[in-house]
């Protein structure tokens, strides 16, 4: 595979790969300097990425983007910690499931957005709502996968443990190896949930974060800041992705399948 | 080999619990809502939670028949459900082809494949002040909102569906004459329909969730802005109005379209293995 190729001319490749976006970029730039769209309307890419600097330099954009990340990582840890514990629980007790399972159930179609308004009643404007809201979206993915990774084991390897003398701690943390691929599969959704939740309740209820930056500065007409602050938070998007993908491939290296 | 960015994530979570969960489903859910209502009944009897926090669900009743006999609680569901489903409707039209295009075609392929790669993981909601500059303040940047967030999900799960087609089905069509034109109709795409309707049933909850917050953001019609006024007066009873007609919008929405697949599906052995 040539996926994880050490020599230079893989990584060229890889770069390559991302070509596209070079061009999407250049046909933007195109697109406005040839007056075929208004720069009022969709300022040139250049000068967004001059704006970014610029917001990097004097480091506003840092620390909106700070609080930010601590929101989501505040409310994707809970819901990882908490997820995947009740997910264990559930496929190992009969009880816990038929308690959770229905609770489960109804949260399930329940738009996310619209616990926003009432988080911020009960709550107030700061963190505290917003890290709920991300803990309680993220947290339906990361149970249902881990549910199902670790009832999906298979049983064989659960009778050798127990055969090997394995205590209860011990055959929890075989059938916690075993449902990993699906409990990580289920922190990865989580993690797009989070910054999707993160973004609607900064948006409509912020007074600070990289979503308060984009309404803000759309609302004051600061166009070009506004589409550097919007790349941003696709670039951030991105890279915690990556990042999860590059975790998942690192813990399931044993993995001969993977 | 070239591995596609989208295939790395099979997209299933997200219908992991109306599929394996679906078995006790159904009772024990009608029970969970007895038991919440009489919990939530409990504590605003008990006293002890401020009734601005927590109104009595007699309260928060009330408001909803009185939203009902206005008028407002159905202009405000239909104006949601349009906005909504026209967003929908509008990725599956675009995502699909896109998705079949990135499937069987190398230039398609190497173009779109890392745009899909950043786009999917994205807040798209991000993008929802960019659409109100360029298409104002009114229905169509919400559409154009939903319709955004929807596609990413669509594209890739029917580029997933479509390029794990099996070859020796691909190779039969082939000997047995059949057109180019014939075989994407006539095997890829009912052999990826699996997936395809996988990813729609995920981008389906996402338009509602996303037409909600467009609507709290741009205001208007629909449920999003009826309960962003609400909370602007901290009217707590309106909020908890709000939110039970757009769980139970989502519950309608979550369970027709689960229906639907398997109308669709009638031929599959998904269907037909009782699963």
């Amino acid at each position: 595979m040539s996926r994880a190729d050490p020599i230079a001319g893989g990584y060229l490749l890889r770069a390559l790969e991302y070509l596209p976006l070079a061009i999407l970029a250049l046909a933007w730039e195109a697109l406005v300097r040839s007056g075929l769209v208004s720069p009022s309307v969709l300022p040139p890419f250049s000068e967004v990425v001059i704006e970014f600097f610029r917001l990097a330099g004097n480091g506003v954009i840092f620390e909106h983007a700070a609080i930010s990340l601590r929101r989501v990582v505040a409310g994707l840890g809970l819901a990882i910690v908490f997820g995947v514990g009740a997910g264990l629980l559930m496929a190992s007790s009969r009880p816990v499931r038929v308690v959770l399972n229905p609770v489960l159930g109804l949260l399930y179609p329940l738009p996310k957005s619209a616990l926003v308004p009432l988080f911020m009643l009960l709550l107030g404007l700061g963190d505290a709502s917003k890290i709920l809201l991300i803990f309680i979206g993220c947290l339906l993915p990361i149970v249902t996968n881990a549910f199902n990774g670790a009832r999906g084991v298979d049983e064989k390897l659960m009778w050798s443990a127990a055969n090997l003398g394995a205590d209860r701690f011990e055959l929890f943390r075989v059938r916690f190896n075993a449902a990993l691929p699906d409990i990580l599969t289920g922190c990865r959704t989580g993690v797009a949930f989070a910054f999707i939740l993160l973004i609607n309740a900064e948006l409509i209820f912020g007074q600070d974060g990289l979503g308060y930056l984009i309404a803000s500065t759309g609302g004051l007409g600061a166009y070009p800041t506004m589409f550097a602050v919007v790349l941003l938070v696709v670039a951030l998007g991105f890279v915690a992705d990556r990042l999860f993908g590059l975790i998942e491939r690192q813990t399931l290296r044993w993995r001969t399948t993977a | 080999m070239r591995t596609t960015v989208v295939h790395e994530r099979p997209v299933r979570s997200g219908v992991s619990l109306p599929g394996r969960l679906a078995a006790s489903e159904g009772a024990s859910q009608l029970i969970a809502i007895a038991v919440l209502i009489c919990i939530w009944w409990g504590f605003s009897r008990w006293g002890g939670i401020n009734p601005f926090l927590l109104p009595a669900p007699e309260t928060v009743w009330q408001r909803l028949a009185q939203q009902f006999a206005s008028g407002q609680l159905l202009s405000d569901l239909l104006a949601t459900i349009y906005s909504a489903l026209a967003g929908f409707a509008l990725s599956v039209v675009l995502g699909v082809p896109l998705g079949l295009a990135i499937a069987r075609n190398r230039v398609a392929n190497w173009f779109f494949t890392p745009i899909v790669s950043v786009g999917f993981p994205a807040p798209k909601l991000a993008f929802l002040p960019i659409f109100l500059l360029w298409f104002g303040v009114g229905v169509s940047s919400k559409i154009v909102m939903v319709t955004f967030a929807a596609f990413f999900i669509v594209v890739s799960s029917t580029a997933a569906g479509a390029s794990f087609v099996p070859r020796p089905l691909l190779w039969s069509a082939r000997s047995l004459g059949a057109s180019e034109r014939a075989i994407l109709w006539q095997v890829v795409l009912p052999s990826s329909l699996p997936q395809i309707l996988n990813g729609l049933q995920i981008a389906l909850p996402v338009c509602l969730i996303t037409t909600i917050a467009a609507e709290m953001y741009v205001g208007g019609a629909g449920i999003g802005g009826t309960m962003l006024s609400a909370s602007r007066f901290a009217d707590t009873p309106g909020v908890f109005a709000g939110l039970l007609a757009s769980g139970a919008l989502g519950a309608l929405l979550v369970h027709l379209a689960a229906a639907v697949r398997v109308r669709i599906l009638h031929w599959h052995a998904e269907t037909r293995s009782g699963n």
